[in-house]
């Protein structure tokens, strides 16, 4: 069984100004996902790809179709099973970079309060600085996350989303803003969490080397029908599903192997 | 050089003062102008004579009561004023905030809080006095239905403002509606409450002063319509002056607070 299943997926959206009329933004999106895949989603501008990602967030509704989780239909509101990180504003500015990781932890720890204190609030701190420490933000977890730069900022998103824990990582365009090399830091982060934490990902870009270069599986999205004269009348589907075959992947598969043959197996107690 | 690149530099503390030495200037010579044609003229009291009565009605007990009546007045007045905007702030924040937030009750509540923002508060100030009685209860309502509907509309758009993002990441974190209100909405929108507050205390000085005005026995507004029966200009103008000052420096206080309260707002 797939762990993510979207199946004949439509999206429709009013066109703003024109009463009744429709827009059809996706059409008929069938997708199969494994756990651990790394899918990265590319296509000119207004194909509907972060419509797609937003549909996967829970953000927004199919017209018509259905998407399971591990056999489940997605809840209709964003849950802590779907982890975001969006180009701007993921993190929040009235937090320091302590405050932003902790405050998954603390919202679960306590519902009424959203904030713990004494040894559960050690133990919440402990984990926090340990998430700060694997995006390499540990120096500055005292710095308001306002006063961070773009790709501190990112880097933050990212701990304060994994630190939950999500079943899904969603990425939209989350190296966008960034500067090239920045983003390639970013890339190497990205790529180290994706093994080190067994994430499944989606994330949206723009710039198709970056999709090769992460994923795992590529989708582009396109429009394989236009009618001049109704341009809204078809949407946007997955026109190429791209298995990636990258050095990464490779690497990885190579070092499981060496690991299974060398070496005992590592009992697993966690 | 053009206009727009001339920088004041070191100047520009001089520049700040000028306007405000000049209109003294201009004050002193047409006060002079008129007493030495007329010794007994009101209208525009001499530097001494202000003086004069700034000591006598600050440093000096009244005769019939016994009280420093400046500093009665003014402690009167601030108390009815803070009264008042601090309900009229937490009634702002707390309609606001579930207004901006709350899609259902801001269906109802939205339209309502416009349509009660358009009524002129000082026209309701008769109903307030028949309502509340001529105490100091309806001068704090005039000044919380003069400001609240303001405030209540500021911080809904502040709410509203925020980036959508940000919910959205709230509620993959698991929050509650009531976490999302409290953790992520209420403390970034109090520093832009402090904002409208500020610019929400003009609007509560009037209502002060024209409730203190209308009814009442004490207080700044009241004693300036008090004593302008007998033409006490020597009076009316260091209380404006006074009030003046008092609004200002509510202003900075509050200006100050918010960047002692939330240094990370407008970094």
């Amino acid at each position: 069984m797939s762990f993510i299943k979207v199946r004949n997926v439509w999206k429709r959206y009013p066109v703003v100004g024109a009463r009744g009329a429709e827009k059809v933004v996706l059409e008929n999106i069938r997708l199969e996902v494994q756990e651990r895949e790394f899918v990265t989603i590319v296509g000119a501008s207004g194909c509907g790809k972060t419509t797609f990602l937003r549909l996967l967030l829970g953000e927004t509704t199919p017209c018509q179709g259905a998407i399971e989780l591990a056999g489940e239909p997605l809840a209709a509101e964003p849950d802590a099973n779907r982890g975001v990180v969006f180009q701007r504003y993921s993190v929040f500015p009235h937090l320091t970079a302590l405050g932003n990781v902790l405050l998954g932890l603390e919202l679960r720890s306590s519902r009424l309060l959203g904030r713990t204190f004494g040894a559960k609030r050690a133990r919440n701190v402990e984990q926090a600085e340990r998430m700060l420490d694997r995006v390499g933000l540990l120096s500055s977890a005292g710095a308001y996350a306002s006063q961070l730069s773009g790709g501190m900022q990112q880097r933050l998103a990212l701990a304060q989303t994994l630190v939950t824990a999500p079943r899904i990582l969603l990425l939209d365009e989350p190296f966008g803003a960034l500067d090239p090399g920045i983003r390639a830091d970013m890339h190497e982060l990205v790529s180290r969490l994706h093994e080190e934490l067994a994430l499944t990902v989606f994330m949206v870009t723009h710039d198709i080397s970056e999709g090769f270069k992460l994923g795992t599986r590529l989708l582009v999205f396109d429009k394989p029908r236009v009618d001049p004269h109704e341009p809204d009348f078809y949407g946007a589907t997955i026109t190429f599903d791209l298995p990636v075959a990258n050095d990464r992947q490779a690497n990885a598969a190579a070092q499981a192997l060496a690991d299974s043959t060398h070496l005992p197996r590592k009992h697993d107690d966690r | 050089m053009r206009a727009v690149n001339r920088q004041p530099g070191r100047l520009g503390p001089i520049a700040a003062v000028l306007p405000f030495a000049l209109a003294l200037l201009v004050y002193a010579l047409a006060s002079n102008a008129r007493l030495a044609e007329n010794p007994n003229d009101k209208l525009l009291p001499s530097m001494s004579s202000i003086v004069d009565a700034v000591e006598r009605v600050a440093f000096e007990p009244d005769r019939r009561s016994g009280e420093y009546l400046f500093w009665n007045d003014t402690g009167s007045s601030l108390r009815r004023l803070s009264i008042g905007v601090l309900a009229a702030a937490a009634i702002g924040l707390g309609i606001g905030v579930l207004n901006g937030l709350l899609p259902w009750f801001g269906a109802f509540g939205s339209p309502w809080v416009r349509a009660l923002s358009m009524i002129p508060p000082l026209a309701i100030l008769p109903i307030l006095f028949i309502a509340f009685g001529i105490g100091e209860l309806a001068k704090v309502m005039l000044i919380v239905l003069g400001t609240a509907p303001f405030l209540m509309r500021d911080v809904e758009q502040r709410v509203r403002e925020l980036p959508r993002e940000q919910l959205v990441k709230a509620q993959t974190l698991d929050a509650s509606s009531w976490q999302i209100a409290s953790r992520v909405v209420l403390p970034q929108v109090l520093p832009r409450l402090l904002d409208g507050v500020r610019l929400s205390l003009g609007a509560a000085w009037l209502f002060l002063i024209a409730a203190e005005a209308i009814a009442s026995t004490d207080g700044l507004g009241y004693r300036i319509f008090l004593v302008r029966r007998y033409l006490a200009m020597d009076v009316i103008l260091p209380y404006v002056a006074w009030i003046t000052l008092l609004a200002f420096l509510l202003d900075y206080g509050l200006k100050r607070l918010n960047r002692a309260l939330f240094p990370w707002y407008g970094v």
